[in-house]
């Protein structure tokens, strides 16, 4: 796989594919891009529908061909990782689940992920078994705003209401549990924030068995659409070389036909009890990448149905005073209580000085925080490996000789979201 | 399951990174780094590493053995430059970016040291800890 043959024709393309010229500097773009009269650089973004926020791209075009492009980020860059130095660990989750926020129970996981393995925390089982719970719930809901956006950018524009309608109802779902449609705080360093709410069986029963037959509907309305896979089949294709060389994780990867999936091949939580398959693509193109996390619904919606059976009971966070808040009864009759509620809420707690690396697979890769602590209730340094912001990198490389049309589907089938990629 | 840690210095980042690629790390996951300004009490380096104020944290995965080593380079603050592993791992190209605008760090023989996620006329570094946090006039083009 690392031989050099394919080391030298990744180096080629990616020469060839990434407009290297900064975005301010006039003279160089106009001396070095788009000499022939046929040529030109055309900007697109930052405010595009198909952006799926505020992403520009600078194409240099011949024609109506794209040559080299280069993706112009940090317009929504708020200086999140320098506000998490002055947060504390129980407020961090607020922070970074705004971060990635259509898959925000992901950051929320990998921030709380990486203060207990400073803690050395070990969260009770049903914590664990919730969060994952959670997870699965916020897949499904993020790649069924995949197909909506996906559906749309193509032009399938009645998709978006099929798609927003289904992941409607998995939100409502996280809103009963939760408290809110997005960014929950639910998973907080030590478990999570509160119990499952009486009923929650009922609700994610309901929820997984209504969803197979809406995914179904999907297949009928795009998959086997020959429309639909003309604009998507061949187009973007990547290989398995050129993402590994790129850093590239999540669908996009495995739409090469790697199989890599840290649920699986790096097990955290209680992955490793559950039964799934890794659904995995063959050419690498917007199909594979469309297919794959359709399918990786299904693969959620198989896990979801093994949690409802092996939910263990017990506490949904540690009892360690230190870290977690004392039942709100305990405070009317416990001075001690009173004590640690009044620490934690105005001091926050202290990490034993250290740094980690702790990493988990979101709905668009590998998703890290990485956390360096010297013993105060802030963290030092708090920095998320957002899996959007390293495969943004593919887009030159999968747009270089496609139509300006196809670097629509191309961008929505990447799936970024901006918020991560600029944080 | 903890990651190995590797603590090496600029002179040997890119040979050590060669290394491990042909070890099998197939990809680069991620450039970050620390400015150590205010973390007197630092303990965790080995005694032979003398501290410095920036950190380069580089972390890789392996697949075959799956696994990820962290890689950690002092960077001094009077001379803030590392070799760039853009002809290693194309993927670091925009991680070595933001490092280079967020911490000022230079990456010899980097292919764009343009800024990623600040304006391209912004002064200083936002995530060093000298950079304050608040109170900063908007440094925009039309405000001035």
């Amino acid at each position: 796989m690392n031989s050099i043959a394919t080391d030298e024709a990744v180096r080629r393309r990616d020469d060839s594919a990434v407009l290297r010229i900064a975005e301010d500097d006039g003279e160089r773009l106009e001396a070095e891009a788009g000499t022939s009269d046929t040529s030109m650089v055309m900007n697109m973004g930052p405010q595009h529908p198909s952006t799926h926020g505020v992403l520009r791209l600078m194409l240099e075009m011949e024609g109506e061909t794209v040559m080299r492009s280069k993706p112009v980020i940090g317009y929504l860059h708020t200086g999140m990782e320098k506000t998490a130095e002055t947060l504390t660990y129980l407020q961090g989750p607020t922070n970074v689940t705004r971060m990635d926020y259509a898959s925000p129970l992901f950051s929320e996981l990998a921030f709380s992920m990486a203060t207990e393995a400073l803690l050395g925390l070990e969260v009770p089982p049903r914590a664990t078994w919730i969060r994952m719970l959670m997870c699965e719930l916020n897949r499904i809901s993020s790649h069924l705003l995949f197909q909506a956006t996906n559906g749309m950018d193509i032009g399938a524009v009645s998709m978006m209401i099929y798609g927003w309608r289904e992941r409607e109802e998995a939100l409502r779902l996280l809103e009963t549990i939760t408290g809110l449609r997005m960014n929950h705080n639910f998973i907080r360093p030590g478990g999570v924030a509160a119990d499952l709410p009486d009923g929650w069986r009922d609700e994610v029963l309901t929820l997984i068995d209504a969803l197979p037959a809406r995914l179904n509907e999907f297949d009928t309305l795009l998959t086997g659409q020959p429309i639909y896979r003309e604009r998507l089949q061949g187009v973007g294709v990547i290989n398995t070389a050129e993402c590994l060389a790129l850093g590239v994780t999540g669908p996009i990867l495995r739409s090469t036909g790697y199989a890599w999936d840290l649920r699986r091949d790096m097990p955290y939580l209680a992955y490793d009890q559950v039964d799934f398959d890794v659904v995995v693509g063959t050419y690498g193109d917007c199909f594979d990448r469309y297919a794959i996390r359709l399918n990786e619904i299904r693969e959620s919606i198989r896990i979801l149905a093994q949690i409802l059976h092996q939910m263990p009971s017990g506490d949904y966070r540690v009892q360690d005073k230190k870290v977690t808040p004392p039942p709100r009864a305990r405070i009317d009759e416990s001075m001690e209580a009173l004590i640690h509620h009044f620490k934690i809420f105005t001091e926050g707690f202290k990490v034993p000085a250290g740094e980690v690396y702790a990493a988990v697979e979101s709905p668009r890769g590998e998703l890290g925080c990485y956390m360096v602590s010297d013993g105060s209730a802030v963290p030092y340094r708090m920095h998320i490996r957002g899996p959007s912001f390293v495969n943004l990198q593919t887009l030159p490389h999968m747009m270089q000789g496609g139509m300006v049309a196809d670097a629509v589907a191309i961008i929505s089938s990447v799936d970024p979201i901006m918020g991560e990629v600029d944080r | 399951m903890t990651d190995s840690v590797l603590h090496v210095s600029r002179d040997q980042l890119t040979e050590t990174v060669a290394g491990l690629r042909d070890e099998g790390y197939v990809s680069v996951l991620d450039v970050t780094a620390v400015d150590y300004l205010e973390h007197p009490g630092r303990t965790d380096l080995p005694d032979k590493v003398a501290p410095e104020r920036f950190e380069l944290v580089v972390t890789l995965i392996s697949h075959t053995a799956p696994g990820r080593t962290r890689l950690r380079v002092q960077v001094p603050d009077d001379d803030p430059t590392v070799p760039t592993l853009f002809d290693l791992y194309p993927g670091t190209e925009a991680l070595e970016r933001e490092v280079a605008d967020m911490f000022g760090i230079v990456f010899e023989g980097h292919p764009d040291p343009s800024r990623i996620l600040m304006p391209p006329d912004w002064e200083g570094h936002p995530l060093r800890k000298d950079f304050s946090v608040g109170q900063i006039p908007v440094q925009f083009k039309a405000t001035r």
